[in-house]
């Protein structure tokens, strides 16, 4: 029995080391089974889009489509950037200021996908309901967007998301 | 399946191969000579009932998927070629589709007949665990196999239930994102759950199998929810006694199934779902099936996003926890005069729920349906723990063989307790 004393503490910690090893191994190798729902890399590619705001008239809105969700182009009258600038952020769920939404004021452009469950909000066609805030109107589970897009009253919980906008000409731009 | 098998096999080939593979010993033992109260009447017959619809629709989804095509590009119309094109293509998808539904009709009434008999309550608290469990399974597999045939109700309610996840700080957007492989619900979304719309289904046969394991070692509750004291006196061999009754009751449910499939196949369908999915055009009017709708207003009640679907998910959460929050010793709804009462108020709310998940979100149906959600919750949390503390229940019966007994010999006026646990229309048999 001399010699096993510290023979047997190696070997136990071979064994502990060896079954260790083995679960990281087996995690690591669980990642890519994971991994493969993510995204993948076609979906990405298509990431940025080009548009010509040009044939927008003033009071128009214009639908394109952005990563598979549509993009609310909408040129504001006067009296909608108004209503929109008179609202003081501390009546606002998700306080964000007219300035901070709309880099040129009459140009509001926004991912149309309500931040409550993803259904598509009314008010880009003429005669669609526009809801309590003369905005937009999810009628999926009733929430209310006011001219600059932020959330009003219902379920949602932030303002239809600015997307990442670069202006290339007067009226032409790049989304993503 | 527990315990040693009184299984005696008589020819030689039996004998052989029950020493190699006891197998026929299993099915002796828990469909043929498993001892069953004598007293179970017909709410007792929706297990077999719901074990039928599982081989059901597994038989039809395997044939419909030599049909179906899940690509975008192509889901729709290859359902479209099964309803004009496919011999008996249009009957395979009705029965399908309509299956799902009398699938979840069976299962509610065989959780309402759990909560009136008090089923849950020891000794069969997994049981009732592995149910649920069960009933997640199921609404996983009904929600995915909704999304293949590509309807604009398809694509819609997979959008809204995906983003569920989102409501979750932080870790949401990505979760989401993970689910649908995308930005939105598109091809890899329509893939995955084709693959996974056919895998779960399976994983439901295992389930029912740890629950069906998991019933006969207590055995089966009863009306009475006096448990069984003799198996001499108490029980009857389940063949033939309720392999018949079950028979009996799987074709009279089988004939409100077909009637569906014959004469109002989309009756229980949305008309929507007749429309390509289009991302960029939501439904007016966006409602997921039936069977979901007491969830969907109770999501909807809340004005906060996190908080209706936390509250969502506790709905069914709840149940987990049911064996515990009820603190009376008596199982069974007959001898509890007031829970009994409770019972069928818990009914008329998760029916009316059901009712005002179909009706658009505003106002008076959002402030009843904040009040039902409250009931709801109230049921559970509040009613059923103080129930069992203050309500008197009425004498049990000695033993099931006493209540049947009493209930063969009086005549019907002198009954008292045990006589009524009996003379419910649905117990002749
Ligand atoms: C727990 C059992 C199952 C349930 C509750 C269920 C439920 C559903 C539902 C609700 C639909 C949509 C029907 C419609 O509106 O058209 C559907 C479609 C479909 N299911 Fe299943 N299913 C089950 C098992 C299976 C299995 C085992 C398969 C085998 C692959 C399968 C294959 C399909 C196919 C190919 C479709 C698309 C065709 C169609 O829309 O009718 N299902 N399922
Ligand atoms: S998705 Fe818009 S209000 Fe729910």
């Amino acid at each position: 029995m001399a010699h096993t004393d510290q023979s047997d503490t190696t070997r136990r910690d071979f064994l502990y080391i060896a079954t260790g090893s083995f679960a990281a191994a087996t995690a690591f190798s669980i990642w890519p089974l994971i991994d493969q729902m993510n995204p993948d890399a076609s979906v990405l590619a298509l990431s940025s889009t080009e548009v010509d705001l040009t044939p927008v008239e003033v009071g128009q809105s214009m639908t394109v489509k952005w990563r598979g969700s549509p993009i609310f182009i909408r040129r504001r009258t006067a009296e909608e950037i108004k209503e929109a600038l008179a609202v003081p952020l501390e009546d606002l769920p998700d306080p964000e200021a007219d300035s901070e939404r709309a880099e040129k004021p009459e140009w509001l452009i926004m991912v149309g996908v309500c931040t409550h469950l993803g259904c598509i909000p009314k008010g880009q066609k003429l005669g669609d309901e526009r809801g309590d805030y003369n905005g937009w109107f999810c009628p999926c589970h009733g929430s209310h967007y006011d001219t600059a897009g932020r959330i009003r009253k219902g379920p949602a919980p932030l303002n239809l998301v600015v997307p990442p906008i670069e202006y290339l000409e007067e009226t032409k731009i790049r989304i993503g | 399946m527990s315990g040693q098998s009184t299984y005696q096999p008589t020819s030689a080939v039996g004998k052989w191969f029950e020493s190699r593979l006891p197998v026929m010993g299993l099915v002796h033992d828990t469909m043929l000579n498993f001892p069953t109260p004598k007293n179970l009447n017909y709410w007792w017959t929706f297990g077999g009932i719901l074990a039928t619809f599982l081989v059901l629709q597994i038989i039809t989804g395997i044939v419909l998927a030599m049909q179906y095509t899940p690509h975008v590009d192509f889901a729709f119309e290859s359902v479209e070629k099964i309803m004009r094109d496919v011999n008996y293509g249009w009957l395979l998808r009705y029965a399908h589709a309509n299956g799902a539904s009398m699938f979840f009709l069976a299962v509610y009434i065989h959780i309402f007949r759990g909560l009136y008999y008090g089923s849950y309550k020891q000794p069969r608290e997994l049981l009732w665990i592995i149910g649920v469990i069960i009933y997640l399974v199921m609404m996983a597999t009904a929600f995915m196999g909704y999304l293949l045939p590509w309807g604009q109700m398809s694509f819609w309610g997979a959008t809204v239930i995906t983003n569920f996840f989102s409501a979750f700080p932080i870790v949401g957007d990505p979760i989401v994102e993970w689910l649908r492989g995308g930005f939105v619900v598109g091809n890899p979304t329509l893939n995955r759950f084709f693959s996974l719309h056919y895998l779960t289904p399976f994983i439901l046969v295992g389930l029912v199998g740890l629950h069906v394991w998991a019933l006969h070692v207590p055995g089966n509750a009863n009306p009475t929810g006096v448990e069984v004291k003799s198996v001499k006196d108490d029980t009857v061999p389940f063949h033939p006694y309720y392999t018949l009754k079950d028979s009996f009751a799987i074709v009279v449910f089988m004939i409100l199934f077909l009637w569906f499939v014959f004469f109002a196949p989309n009756f229980l369908g949305e008309v929507d779902n007749y429309i390509k999915a289009n991302p960029l055009v939501t439904p007016a009017h966006i409602v997921p099936e039936w069977y979901f709708l007491p969830f969907y207003a109770i999501l909807r009640a809340v004005p906060d996003k996190l908080g209706g679907v936390l509250l969502m998910f506790a709905s069914i959460g709840v149940l987990f926890i049911l064996p515990w929050l009820d603190t009376s010793k008596v199982k069974s709804a007959t001898f509890r005069p007031l829970y009994k009462q409770f019972f069928f108020i818990f009914v008329a709310v998760s029916i009316g729920l059901g009712y005002l998940g179909g009706k658009p979100a505003e106002g008076g149906y959002i402030l009843a349906a904040r009040i039902l959600t409250a009931y709801y919750f109230a049921h559970f949390l509040i009613i059923m723990p103080i129930l069992g503390l203050i309500e008197k229940p009425k004498k049990l019966p000695e033993s099931i063989a006493k209540a049947v007994l009493d209930k063969n010999g009086d005549d019907p006026g002198g009954g008292g307790a045990p006589a009524e646990a009996v003379t419910a229309p649905e117990t002749k048999g």
